[in-house]
């Protein structure tokens, strides 16, 4: 159907008539040029429909809907009806001490998962690395990677069995005649429970990426430097290390801008069982004042601030890597 | 069978008895920390209502398995019609994203196309800033597609991350083709399913399987966007009915229920809501260490 249209043919439904009742040359004009273009390139302009469709809706007609974070929103009277009230979202949303609390909880837990869940990839993909034993070492990473594919609910109801009060781990523990211990539903050990839960699902998942960086490194350097008489860990600190920082740091930028989401699906289905004081992190106060309470403007407003740090951070993450020679997410 | 061993290079030093064994039993761990979870739930569905009552909740290995508590959740209850919904959604969900996909990865990654470098910056943008939820929901209510089946798949149709892989990848086929093709005035669609798709089964199968998998595991936008039960796909109802502790009301299998410990029959659900995922995990693995992550970490 639409082959390429070629400038000027005898039929006459490439020489298109114009008003002057001549064919122009087609790179004579940008007006030519742009005909040109869209009678070669309308049937894939047809092929993104669909895609652009969702871009436009779902993601920046919600991404414009956001500024009701600047109404005083009313779902009866819509996005236009609403009477625009400026700051005074944010300003409430910072006098609130629950949001604050959110964002210490969401931070704490991402502290948390920098320290314990952030190194342990690289750990088990140094271990996975130095198995020479090759289908060993692709069994070892069948099962590793499995978790990761788990939905959250699955997780949760895992770590219930257990973990739980009922569970193995108590169960156990009882049998053996030790104290039994309360983890689920427990406010104080709530926060490490979350990381341990990240810890167990993505771990192997996020070997891949190590796995792959330590492959690229070159076998020369190994060999040059233990025939100097560098050892195992002389050998890790000044050849696997520097090969791999690129990565280590793309991580890290990319683990930063997203310091401000800590699991929401995750968090949000244990909630309940520790409440709030504990588990309250952005993402749900965002969604029990919006979807909860219909706070819509208000919720709205901390799920902007949200995002903007996070673009905020990823900013300058990205800028501190080029600082120190890195080529970081983009340029 | 003979174990094929690598080999040790040369400038390796042999590992000392006590590494080796503190690696050993540290992969033993490894593996027995994600495998045990499994097995207890497996088991534990497989065993006797009064075995699981009788050793507190669990058990490690079924004495006398049987397969009540399947029959009980597959009898056609609140179960039942959730494992359908699900599996509704997540085929007719994965071919809408996978053809919306394709067509736009495809179109993108022609040179040249028209608009095609706003277009790109546009779609990478929202991975910098996604919605939040609650205009997300909004623009669902807007659309009139609240409490339909539609809202579990239209909202998240695209994924950029599948769609910047598949983009990479259809634009590592080499131009001759289709330049080729071209001079025997093939059009783009006969160029999209006789070159570039064919060429590229692995990643196709890849994004397939990675969009099936997250329209099974999808719970929250049901939670978000459905508020009929009978609508409600299978992992929220196992969110409703085992994590938070409700009882599966069902006047169809009652009868069974007094014969049946609830334990079971929550870890069958949990069973029956992780299968396939296993059972597509052998295929999705088999192509996604080689064809995505290259393409990933390229990009």
């Amino acid at each position: 159907m639409s082959l390429r249209a070629r400038p000027v043919t005898a039929q006459p439904r490439a020489a298109r008539p114009t008003r002057a009742g001549v064919p122009p040359a087609p790179e004579a004009t940008p007006r030519g040029r742009w005909h040109r273009r869209w009678r070669r390139d309308w049937i894939l302009l047809a092929f993104m429909v669909p895609g652009l469709l969702y871009y436009a809706i779902f993601q920046y007609g919600a991404l414009f809907g956001s500024s009701l974070a600047f109404l005083d929103y009313v779902p009866f009277l819509g996005l236009g009806g609403s009477r625009w009230i400026g700051l005074q979202n944010f300003q409430r949303l910072f006098d609130d001490p629950d949001f604050w609390h959110a964002a210490l909880n969401t931070l704490e837990i991402s502290l948390l998962q920098l320290v314990f869940f952030f190194p342990a990839p690289l750990a088990l993909a140094m271990l996975l690395h130095s198995l020479t034993h090759t289908r060993l070492k692709r069994f070892v990473q069948s099962v590793v990677y499995l978790p990761h594919f788990i939905s959250w609910v699955i997780v949760v109801a895992l770590f219930q069995q257990m973990l739980g009060a009922t569970g193995v781990l108590n169960g156990v523990l009882a049998d053996t005649g030790l104290h039994t211990v309360q983890i689920l539903g427990n406010p104080d050990a709530f926060k490490p429970m979350v990381v341990a839960q990240v810890i167990w699902k993505d771990t192997g998942w996020g070997t891949i990426i190590f796995l792959a960086a330590l492959a690229q490194v070159d076998e020369q350097l190994y060999e040059a430097v233990a025939i100097d008489g560098a050892g195992a860990l002389r050998r890790f600190w000044h050849v696997t290390l520097p090969a791999i920082r690129p990565v280590i740091v793309l991580l890290l930028i990319l683990r930063l801008g997203d310091i401000l989401s800590v699991g929401f699906e995750q968090i949000l289905l244990q909630r309940d069982a520790v409440g709030p004081g504990a588990a309250e992190i952005i993402d749900t106060f965002v969604y029990f004042h919006g979807i909860g309470s219909g706070d819509f403007g208000y919720a709205a407003a901390a799920g902007l601030f949200k995002g903007v740090i996070g673009v905020i951070l990823v900013y300058c993450a990205n800028k501190v890597s080029h600082r120190l020679g890195e080529s970081g997410v983009y340029r | 069978m003979k174990p094929r061993r690598g080999v040790r290079p040369a400038w390796q030093e042999p590992p000392h008895p006590l590494t080796s064994t503190a690696k050993a039993v540290a992969i033993v761990v490894v593996i027995a920390l994600v495998a045990v979870p499994f097995l207890v739930v497996v088991s534990t569905s497989l065993a006797s209502p009064a075995d699981v009552v009788a050793n507190g909740g669990w058990v490690i290995w079924p004495e006398h398995p049987s397969f009540a508590a399947y029959s009980q959740i597959l009898a056609g209850g609140v179960v039942s019609r959730a494992t359908l919904v699900s599996a509704g959604v997540t085929i007719v969900g994965t071919a809408c994203s996978l053809t919306a996909t394709v067509l736009l990865a495809y179109a993108l990654s022609r040179p040249k196309v028209f608009g095609g470098k706003p277009i790109t910056l546009l779609v990478l943008f929202t991975f910098l800033f996604p919605p939040g939820i609650i205009p997300a929901y909004l623009v669902v209510k807007q659309t009139g597609l609240l409490d339909s089946y539609a809202a579990l798949i239209a909202p998240v149709l695209v994924n950029t991350f599948n769609l910047v892989v598949m983009r990479g990848f259809f634009q590592s086929v080499p131009a001759e083709l289709y330049e080729a093709a071209r001079l025997d005035g093939a059009s783009e669609w006969a160029m999209l399913s006789r070159i570039t798709i064919p060429l590229s089964r692995a990643v196709l199968a890849v994004v397939g399987l990675f969009y099936a998998v997250s329209y099974w595991n999808s719970w929250f936008n049901a939670l978000l966007y459905i508020d009929t039960p009978t609508r409600w796909p299978l992992q929220l109802v196992l969110r409703t009915y085992v994590l938070a502790g409700g009882q599966i009301a069902d006047p169809s299998t009652s009868e069974a229920g007094l014969l049946s410990a609830p334990q079971t029959v929550q870890m069958a659900v949990v069973v029956l809501a992780t299968i396939p995922i296993v059972l597509v995990y052998p295929f999705l693995q088999r192509f996604f260490v080689k064809g995505v992550l290259s393409g990933a970490i390229k990009s």
